[in-house]
């Protein structure tokens, strides 16, 4: 039964694309089905998961690998195939997890919407697609997959089309990312180019393996930083993290599936997965690749969680949260931890699907509004989802013992100190650390404490249908805390294929205290700094943020996200426009001129012969069929029909035959 | 004597061919065109006559197929004049000019 699964991992990508097709082939008034049909195929994609997983976990290191031929041209086939290692039956245990709250959630946010059919093939076909990234073994095939990803993200954020600021985020959010993909696009062709295979793993022979990469060479660094560009772009790491928290445009539950457990997963996992080529030639586990990847993971990180400090609309701030947590793993994953980086990615799929979630039933019951300056003390209007988010808010933070998050932080910490090369990395993420705990408790405390805000009025608890995705999302981030805790790190050493000891003494060594002592300045920092707002009078929003009173300059910095769009529109737009313009010019004189010039001559040429024509030849046939018709003219007037004419000639025919012959004889 | 008979016979060719050159209305030249047919009958009657075995009557015969057949024909004249008449109301060949060139 576990190796049936083995040979068969097609049927899991291929279970939501294939629901989301016939749900899309529903008719638009075939709500209930349509959302029945895609929770169905999310879990026939969970319960394939689950052997998978069981597959891996039976079998430490277990890798299998499922190549076929997909094109052959001359002597060259073009060969791709599926992978299950555990890093893929983890993810893709999370990923359907998730994706399963995240669309039963959906029934209820969406209920009311016209086009609830549309966004069930949608949410589907976005599941499918990650699942695909996830368990290609091959590079093309990821890409494919990957590029599925973008196109679900993009008819997902606009899914309210009729919303010109939707329509524009989706389309940022494609451009932008597509602006990674083309450099992965490019890493892709060079590495088949260097290799001459895009399988990752082939017995051997594969793109991933030692053949492979010892013939790479230098390339291989500029492989892995061309490949770390589409990781950039779709992980929304700093250079192109921009359309991320302008992804909010989309409805709650498709911000929660892109943040949690798909798209921004897929470039962590890319890097994760072709990591054999980042650390080509390694020297102490640093390579110039590995390098780039701490330093933008540095930079994300950091800016990400400063702006998020000073933002007011519940879904930015967890955009901004995750484009952190991103920047994270990506520090993990380029400090050599890079089974720390997958397990923070897995674990803030839970608890970002659970704070999104929670979001999106605050939004819900506050009947879409999004600003928490406006609202407060919802704590005892909603309790399940102020239980929840809380629960969701610590994992985040990193309280320890019980919250997933904590842990994976710590390892993260911890593989990040040990970096030979630099430890600014560590102490920025230390401080990255301390300002999530601090932007989370700030956004708790507006959200659910104090009085009520002005648009709390009227506020309620989310149906059942909703609050139930939040407690199993919490309840997974729990669970997950218990096979993360370093005394028993059973999913570490599942990724990278050990059999786990339980080990009391790792839970009380010093980077355990390290990481709690930070998470308490956070959370107390934030509750100096904000204990005031709970206490304030909320009948009118808040219009000075306590931090932005004692830091005018820095807030207005943070709040505008350090200028980075303007800086964009300022700079790159502005080219591009000018560049167009420029092209523009040059179409209408220059290449227009030059086709202008052809069809001049080709008039001047027509001119001609239409005079040679008109002169010559149509002289000619003139003259011809007027001699003809002259001709007629003559013969017709002796046929003038007059009977007696013709009698008359005949006479005179035969008088002269009489006359001839007589004369003859 | 055979040549005053041809005399008279082609003394009627020619006022019958003349009949039907000269006179406008159909039937006139309908009687034209029987005096030519007449003038014909007579010559084959005389040839036939003062020929080499005037005693089988050959000559005879052909002259009443062809007085038979002038009858047909006249007839057949006759009826298209009619026809003609009823349908351009006039029997004057000078108007009947539909199948000029």
């Amino acid at each position: 039964m576990n190796h049936w699964i083995a040979s068969n991992l097609w049927l899991i990508p291929a279970t939501p694309i294939v629901v989301s097709l016939l749900i899309l082939n529903l008719p638009k008034s075939a709500r209930s089905p349509a959302a029945g049909f895609a929770i169905l195929g999310q879990i026939g994609a969970l319960a394939l998961s689950i052997l998978a997983f069981f597959a891996t976990s039976q079998m430490a290191g277990l890798q299998t690998v499922r190549n076929f031929t997909w094109l052959t041209f001359g002597n060259n086939a073009l060969r791709l195939g599926w992978l299950l290692d555990p890093l893929a039956s983890a993810m893709l245990v999370m990923i359907t997890v998730v994706g399963l709250c995240i669309f039963i959630f959906s029934t209820g946010y969406m209920a009311e919407d016209r086009n609830f059919k549309r966004f069930f093939a949608y949410l589907s076909f976005f599941s499918g697609a990650m699942l695909g990234v996830v368990l290609a073994n091959s590079l093309l095939l990821l890409f494919v997959f990957w590029e599925l990803v973008g196109l679900a993200s993009y008819l997902l954020i606009g899914f309210w089309i009729e919303r010109p600021t939707a329509a524009a985020a989706a389309k940022k959010a494609f451009i932008t990312t597509r602006i990674g993909d083309m450099g992965f696009f490019l890493g892709l062709l060079w590495l088949y180019h260097r290799s001459g295979t895009l399988l990752f793993y082939d017995s051997g022979s594969g793109c991933l393996e030692n053949a492979a990469l010892n013939s790479l060479g230098v390339a291989a660094t500029f492989i892995a930083l061309l490949i770390f560009c589409g990781a950039v772009g779709k992980s929304g790491q700093f250079p192109l993290h921009v359309w991320l928290p302008d992804a909010m445009e989309g409805p709650t539950p498709v911000s929660a599936l892109i943040h949690a457990a798909t798209m921004v997963a897929a470039g962590v996992f890319l890097v994760a997965r072709v990591y054999p080529i980042f650390s080509v030639g390694a020297i102490n586990g640093v390579t110039p690749s590995l390098e780039v990847v701490v330093w933008i993971g540095v930079v994300t990180g950091l800016m990400a969680a400063l702006i998020a400090v000073a933002q007011s609309d519940i879904k930015r701030i967890l955009a901004y949260s995750t484009v952190s947590q991103l920047g994270l793993m990506m520090v993990s994953l380029g400090v050599g931890g890079v089974a720390a980086g997958i397990m923070h990615l897995l674990a803030h799929g839970f608890f970002k699907a659970l704070l999104f979630l929670g979001a999106g039933s605050v939004i819900h019951g506050l009947h879409h509004e999004q600003d928490i300056r406006k609202m407060g003390g919802l704590r005892r209007l909603m309790p399940i989802t102020f239980v929840t988010y809380a629960i969701g808010m610590m994992a985040l933070s990193g309280v320890p013992l019980l919250f997933s998050g904590a842990w994976t932080k710590e390892e993260v910490l911890h593989a990040t100190s040990i970096w030979p090369r630099s430890h600014l990395p560590h102490y920025l993420m230390m401080a990255g650390v301390i300002l999530t705990a601090l932007y989370m408790t700030r956004q708790v405390i507006y959200i659910f404490f104090g009085n009520r805000g002005p648009a709390s009025e009227g506020a309620h608890e989310s149906p059942p249908v909703m609050t139930w995705p939040l407690v199993a999302l919490a309840f997974g981030t729990i669970t997950l805390s218990v096979v993360l805790t370093p005394a028993w790190p059973w999913l570490h050493d599942f990724l990278i294929g050990k059999q786990a000891r339980f080990d009391f003494a790792h839970l009380i060594e010093p980077a355990v205290f390290t990481s709690l002592m930070l998470v308490l300045i956070g959370i107390g920092l934030g509750i100096v700094l904000y204990r005031g707002v709970a206490a304030e009078n909320r009948l009118r929003p808040i219009e000075v943020d306590p931090f932005q009173a004692a830091q005018p300059a820095l807030f207005r910095f943070l709040q505008n996200k350090m200028w980075i769009d303007e800086f964009y529109r300022g700079s790159v737009l502005r080219w591009s426009k000018a560049l167009s313009r420029v092209s523009d010019w040059l179409d209408r004189n220059c290449w227009d001129g030059i086709v202008r010039g052809f069809g001049w001559l080709g008039q001047l040429f027509g001119i001609f012969t239409t005079g040679v024509d008109e002169r010559g030849i149509n002289a000619g046939v003139d003259e011809t069929t007027s001699g003809a018709r002259g001709l007629g003219r003559l013969f017709a007037n002796a046929h003038s029909g007059q009977i007696q004419t013709y009698l008359g000639v005949i006479a005179i025919g035969m008088l002269a035959l009489l006359l001839l012959y007589a004369w003859l004889a | 004597m055979l040549s005053i008979f041809l005399l008279i016979s082609a003394a009627f060719f020619s006022i019958g061919l003349l009949a039907a050159l000269s006179r406008r209305h159909a039937i006139f030249i309908l009687i034209g065109i029987e005096m030519m047919l007449a003038a014909a009958s007579l010559n084959f009657v005389a040839f036939w006559r003062f020929g080499p075995s005037p005693h089988q009557p050959t000559g005879v015969m052909i002259a009443i197929f062809a007085i038979a057949i002038a009858a047909a024909e006249a007839a057949v004249g006759l009826a298209l004049v009619i026809a003609v008449y009823r349908h351009y109301r006039t029997t004057s060949v000078d108007q009947l000019d539909q199948l000029k060139g």
